[in-house]
């Protein structure tokens, strides 16, 4: 069967994505909460106001996360899943907690989307956390890269912070995914 | 400002390259592209860990009454009123049951409730535009709305968007996450927007067009179209699918 096309989330996204706390996996003040944030520039290294940023993790005992509750936060229950809107510098974060591997060996990472006005289609990329040096170096996607489309990935830790820059077009552009069953995609 | 007759004849250029079933991400006829495209190739590999799975939503999520769009205000929207549904389905045809469908959508006007839709049109005090709603075990999605109109922007001179419903969607693996618009049978604006033509190939593009549908009509209420949604496959084995709404 095929496929329906993808289409840009257009400039008005934020009357039907936006909703409270879509960004507060975990609200802000939990103790074990870390920010996970960055800037979204286009080609031209000017911010993306209008970009939508999504990620879907596991949790911090590398469960996959199966509960509902996303749209309704009730500051308890952790779904793995948010989705924020850049402000109008670009800028985006969630207040979440940090995934663990779903298998040991592995490195944990988010799984990210993107969506903006002037992008037909969405974006799939990956957010690594930078810790363990030996499971990024094992890592099917990471090793394939080179250094500098490699650091792309990989988030920056400093306390409680995440930082995560989106480059969508050309120095330093990040690292974009496709995966077998879209092989087709913008062919 | 480029007129409409520039961009139609870049819009032709565009088509000569026979295209895939997705839009062409660098598409110049759409001016906001320029600068928002990769330019590096995609990066193929095989989905791992939360990649093999979506979010999951529920009735705690989403209230049955958000699948009405014409019920949110004291009084009733002004324009078409109609009924939209269709089926989720994923790649291989498995309806892709209780997950999250959000709509959002111009007035009868062409207008958005949205601080930066300077669009001239009347804002109308009864109609948001905006709905929620999970699919049904068959996969299927249904909401009552108002027929959108179809609206100004600043691609160019003169450019107008087809009339068009927005679409957000989630299959059962990350991987077929969707975002999309729905628009109408026989638009005359088709031919003229960037946005639809970007879908070079135009069987593809057709399959953002619902059909009308009469016996969605109710007596004296309101027209009906539909709509289904095929969403790309899905990476895991229906196997793992089945223990997937625990
Ligand atoms: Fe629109």
């Amino acid at each position: 069967m095929s496929a329906v096309p993808g289409q840009t989330v257009g400039p008005f996204f934020h009357l039907g994505l936006a909703y409270p706390q879509m960004n507060e996996l975990v609200p802000p003040a939990h103790p074990r909460a870390v920010r996970l944030h960055g800037r979204v520039t286009d080609g031209a290294g000017a911010p993306v106001p209008d970009a939508v940023i999504e990620i879907w993790q596991a949790d911090p005992q590398g469960h996959v996360v199966r509960r509902p509750g996303s749209l309704r936060r009730d500051g308890w229950t952790f779904t793995g899943w948010g989705r924020a809107a850049t402000d109008p510098d670009g800028f985006y974060s969630f207040a979440t907690l940090e995934p663990a591997p779903t298998e040991t060996g592995k490195p944990a990472f988010f799984a990210v989307t993107v969506f903006a006005r002037g992008l037909l289609d969405r974006l799939f990329t990956r957010a690594y956390l930078p810790d363990d040096t030996d499971a990024l170096a094992a890592d099917p996607l990471l090793s394939t890269l080179g250094p500098q489309r490699r650091a792309t990935l990989v988030t920056e830790r400093s306390e409680q912070s995440l930082l995560f820059d989106i480059r969508l077009q050309g120095d330093g552009e990040t690292v974009f995914l496709s995966y077998p069953r879209l092989r087709d995609a913008w062919a | 400002m480029n007129t409409q007759s520039d961009i139609n004849q870049e819009i032709a250029a565009a088509a000569q390259q026979p295209g895939g079933p997705q839009p062409k991400i660098d598409y110049p006829p759409y001016r906001s592209s320029a600068l928002r495209h990769p330019k590096q190739p995609l990066q193929l590999i095989d989905p791992e860990s939360v990649e093999l799975w979506a979010p999951a939503f529920g009735h705690r999520d989403v209230a049955d009454d958000e699948a009405d769009l014409t019920i949110q205000h004291a009084g009733t929207p002004l324009g078409e009123r109609i009924v939209v549904t269709g089926r989720v389905l994923d790649g291989d045809g498995r309806p892709v049951a209780n997950q999250l469908v959000e709509v959002w959508q111009a007035n009868a006007a062409g207008r958005y409730r949205h601080q930066r839709d300077q669009h001239p049109a009347p804002h109308d005090p009864n109609f948001t535009g905006v709905g929620r709603m999970l699919t049904g075990p068959d996969g299927t999605y249904r909401f009552q709305t108002i027929k959108p109109g179809p609206y100004p922007w600043r691609n160019h001179l003169n450019a107008w968007r087809p009339a068009h419903i927005h679409f957000s969607l989630f299959g059962s693996d990350f991987t077929q996450r969707l975002i999309t618009q729905m628009y109408f049978p026989g638009d005359p604006l088709f031919p003229y927007d960037p946005i639809y033509q970007s879908i070079t190939d135009p069987k593809s593009r057709e399959l953002l067009i619902a059909q009308y549908d009469h016996d969605l009509t109710t007596p004296e209420w309101n027209t009906g179209y539909r709509w289904d949604i095929v969403l790309t496959g899905t990476h895991r084995t229906p196997l793992d699918t089945e223990d997937n709404d625990s």
